[in-house]
C-alpha cells in the first residue's frame, strides 16, 4: 500500500534557490528509507514537504492521501497527526521531566489524561527510558534526549516517522542504539520511517531502501542499497530548470 | 469534552506563563491598573459631569418681564406664540400679583416696602420660559425680545452656557485620553505577550509538529492577555467602590453648592466596576490577539 506519493515536485526557495527539482518517488506503507547526499543536496526540503514545513512550489506531494501542496494553513495539524517527527537537535522542553515531555504532545491534542498515561508510559517504554521518566533533559545522555524525541514522535501510533539526522549530533555507539530502536519500531509497528542522514557506514550496514540527493535532484533509488558517491548531476538540474 | 480539556489546560499555561515572566506579567498589570484608575476616574466624572448637566438643563430659562401697560390682548398673543414654538418646554405665567405676594412672603422688609405704596404695585407681570436645550436660549430670547410690549427676556448671560460647554469639553477630553490610553495599554501587553511566545518558541514549535490545532496554539497566549487584564482591574475597582463611596458619604452627595449633586454610588459603582473588568479583559485579548496574530505565523 503506497504512503506517499510525490510527482514532478520542485521547491524553489523565495531567494531563487532551487532546492528540489522534479522529484517523483513513490514509498509504501511499512518501508524503512534512508535519504542521503551531500549537504545541500536537499535532503531537508524533501522531509519537510513531506510534514508540510514547506510548500511544494510546483507538483504533487501526497502522504497518507493528504495532498500537501493544497492543504491550507489552518490545516496542517491534520497532517501532523498522522506522522512523527524526530530533529538533529532532540527539540525537547527544558523544564519538563521525560514523561512531561512525551505527554506535552496528547496533552495539546486534547486527550484526557486517563488516555495520556498509559499511551506514553508504553511509548517510553519502547525507547527504553522506564527508569527516567521523572528526569529532566539535562540530566540524560545525547542518546538518552533522542530516545525521548522518538518516544514524542511515536506516542501517537503515526504511520509515518520522519527523522532528520537523528543521529547527527551522537558517536557511532549511541547512533547505533538509536537505530537499533528505529528498527524495532519499523518492524512492531509496520510504522513506515524516512531518516535522512549523512552516516555512510550506517546506511551501508543497514541494507534499507536509499533515495540519494545531489543538488536538489534524486539520483538514485535502490533497494537494500548503500551510501555511493555519485557523479556530479549539476548539468541535469540545468537541463530541467 | 475535548475541546474542554483543552481549553483547561490553556488556563493552567497561562497562569504558568504569567507566574514565570513574573516582572514582565507585573508590568503589564500595573500599565492596566493606571489605565483603569484613570479610566475609573473619568467615567466618574462624566457620569456625574451629565448629571450636573442635567440639573443644570433643567433650569434653562429665559425670563421675560412684560411692560407695565401690557394689555390682556397682548398676553394672549405673546400665550399662542410661545405655543406653536417647538424648542420651548413649558413656560409660565407670573403676573405682578403673584410676584408681590412672593415677595411678601419672603422678606418682612420687602412687606412693610409695599405697604407703604398702598396697593400701587410697581412690579412687572413675567413670564418664566423653560426651553428644551441651551442652544435655544440665546435665539429664544431674541425672538421674545421683539415684541413691543416685551420690557426684557433675560437668561443666564451666557454662564450656563459656559459651564455646559467646558463640562462637554470635559467629557470629550476624558474620552479621548482613555482611548489613548486603552490604545497604549495593548500594545504594552501584545509586547508583553510577544516576549512569551518568543519565550516559548520550541514549545510552539513542537506543539505544531504533533498536530495542535491553531485555536489550541494560540488560546494560552489569549488567555494570558485576558487573566492580565483581570488581574490589573483588581485595584481600580476597589479604589472605585471605596474611593467614590467615601466621597459621597463624606460630602453627602453635594460639591461645593447644592445645585451640584453627586450620582448615587450605588449601583453605579457596580456598573462602572464591570465596565473597568470588561475594558481590562477585553483589552487583554485584543492585545495578545494583536500579538498572536504577528508572532505566530500559522
Ligand atoms: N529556507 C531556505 N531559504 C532559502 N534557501 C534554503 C532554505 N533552506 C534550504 N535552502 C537551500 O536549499 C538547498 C537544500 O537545502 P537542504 O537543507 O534541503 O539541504 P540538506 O541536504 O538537508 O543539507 P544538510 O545535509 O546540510 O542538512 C541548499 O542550497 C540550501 O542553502
Ligand atoms: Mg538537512
Amino acid at each position: 500500500m503506497r504512503l506517499i506519493k510525490v510527482e514532478h515536485t520542485y521547491k524553489i526557495y523565495k531567494n531563487g534557490t532551487t532546492a528540489i527539482a522534479d522529484l517523483s518517488v513513490s514509498i509504501d506503507k511499512g518501508e524503512f528509507v534512508f535519504v542521503i547526499g551531500p549537504t545541500g543536496s536537499g535532503k531537508s526540503t524533501f522531509i519537510k514537504m513531506l510534514y508540510r514545513e514547506e510548500k511544494p512550489t510546483n507538483g504533487q506531494v501526497i502522504v497518507g492521501g493528504i495532498d500537501v501542496a493544497k492543504l491550507r494553513n489552518s490545516k496542517v495539524y491534520k497532517l501532523r497527526r498522522k506522522l512523527g517527527v524526530v530533529f538533529q537537535d532532540f527539540k525537547l522542553l527544558p523544564k519538563l521531566t521525560v514523561y512531561e515531555n512525551v505527554a506535552f504532545a496528547l496533552e495539546t491534542l486534547g486527550l484526557p489524561n486517563s488516555e495520556i498515561r498509559p499511551k506514553v508510559l508504553k511509548a517510553i517504554d519502547s525507547v527504553g527510558l522506564k527508569e527516567k521518566t521523572r528526569n529532566l533533559p539535562n540530566e540524560l545522555s545525547g542518546g538518552e534526549q533522542q530516545r525521548v524525541a522518538i518516544a514524542r514522535a511515536i506516542v501517537n501510533d503515526p504511520k509515518l516517522l520522519i527523522c532528520d539526522e537523528p543521529t547527527g549530533n551522537l558517536d557511532p555507539e549511541t547512533s547505533k542504539e538509536i537505530m537499533n530502536i528505529l528498527e524495532k519500531i519499523n518492524q512492531e509497528s509496520d510504522t513506515t520511517i524516512i531518516m535522512a542522514t549523512h552516516d555512510k557506514e550506517l546506511v551501508n550496514k543497514m541494507k534499507k531502501r536509499v533515495l540519494a540527493f545531489e543538488n536538489g535532484v534524486l539520483v538514485s533509488d535502490t533497494k537494500k542499497g548503500s551510501y555511493k558517491v555519485h557523479e556530479s548531476t549539476k548539468d541535469i538540474k540545468k537541463k530541467r530548470s | 469534552m475535548k475541546a474542554l480539556r483543552i481549553l483547561r489546560r490553556s488556563v493552567r499555561d497561562s497562569f504558568k506563563s504569567i507566574f514565570r515572566n513574573l516582572p514582565l506579567s507585573m508590568a503589564s498589570i500595573i500599565c492596566i491598573t493606571i489605565t483603569l484608575i484613570l479610566v475609573s476616574l473619568s467615567l466618574f466624572l462624566s457620569y456625574n459631569v451629565r448629571q450636573i448637566t442635567k440639573t443644570l438643563e433643567h433650569e434653562l430659562t429665559v425670563v421675560v418681564y412684560l411692560k407695565k401697560d401690557v394689555t390682556e390682548n397682548q398676553k394672549k398673543e405673546i400665550e399662542n406664540d410661545l405655543k406653536t414654538m417647538d424648542n420651548i418646554d413649558e413656560y409660565r405665567i407670573k403676573s405682578k400679583e403673584e410676584f408681590k405676594s412672593e415677595m411678601q412672603k419672603e422678606s418682612e422688609d420687602l412687606a412693610t416696602a409695599f405697604e407703604s405704596l398702598e396697593g400701587d404695585n410697581p412690579l412687572l407681570d413675567s413670564i418664566i420660559v423653560k426651553v428644551k436645550d441651551v442652544s435655544d436660549l440665546k435665539e429664544t430670547a431674541e425672538k421674545l425680545r421683539k415684541y413691543d410690549f416685551v420690557q426684557s427676556a433675560e437668561y443666564g448671560e451666557g454662564m450656563v452656557e459656559n459651564i455646559i460647554g467646558i463640562f462637554d469639553a470635559i467629557s470629550i477630553g476624558t474620552a479621548g485620553i482613555v482611548i489613548a490610553l486603552v490604545v497604549v495599554t495593548s500594545f504594552l501587553i501584545s509586547n508583553t505577550i510577544k516576549i512569551t511566545i518568543f519565550s516559548r518558541k520550541t514549545q510552539i514549535e513542537i506543539k505544531r509538529l504533533v498536530g495542535a490545532s491553531n485555536v489550541a496554539i494560540k488560546l494560552p497566549f489569549v488567555f494570558e492577555g485576558f487573566i492580565l487584564g483581570i488581574f490589573g482591574s483588581i485595584l481600580p475597582i476597589l479604589l472605585s467602590i471605596y474611593g467614590y463611596t467615601i466621597l459621597y458619604n463624606e460630602t453627602h452627595g453635594y460639591l461645593f453648592t447644592r445645585i451640584i449633586t453627586l450620582v448615587p454610588p450605588f449601583p453605579f459603582v457596580f456598573i462602572v466596576s464591570f465596565i473597568l473588568v470588561a475594558i481590562g479583559s477585553i483589552v487583554g485579548m485584543i492585545g495578545s490577539w494583536l500579538s498572536v496574530r504577528k508572532h505566530l505565523k500559522i
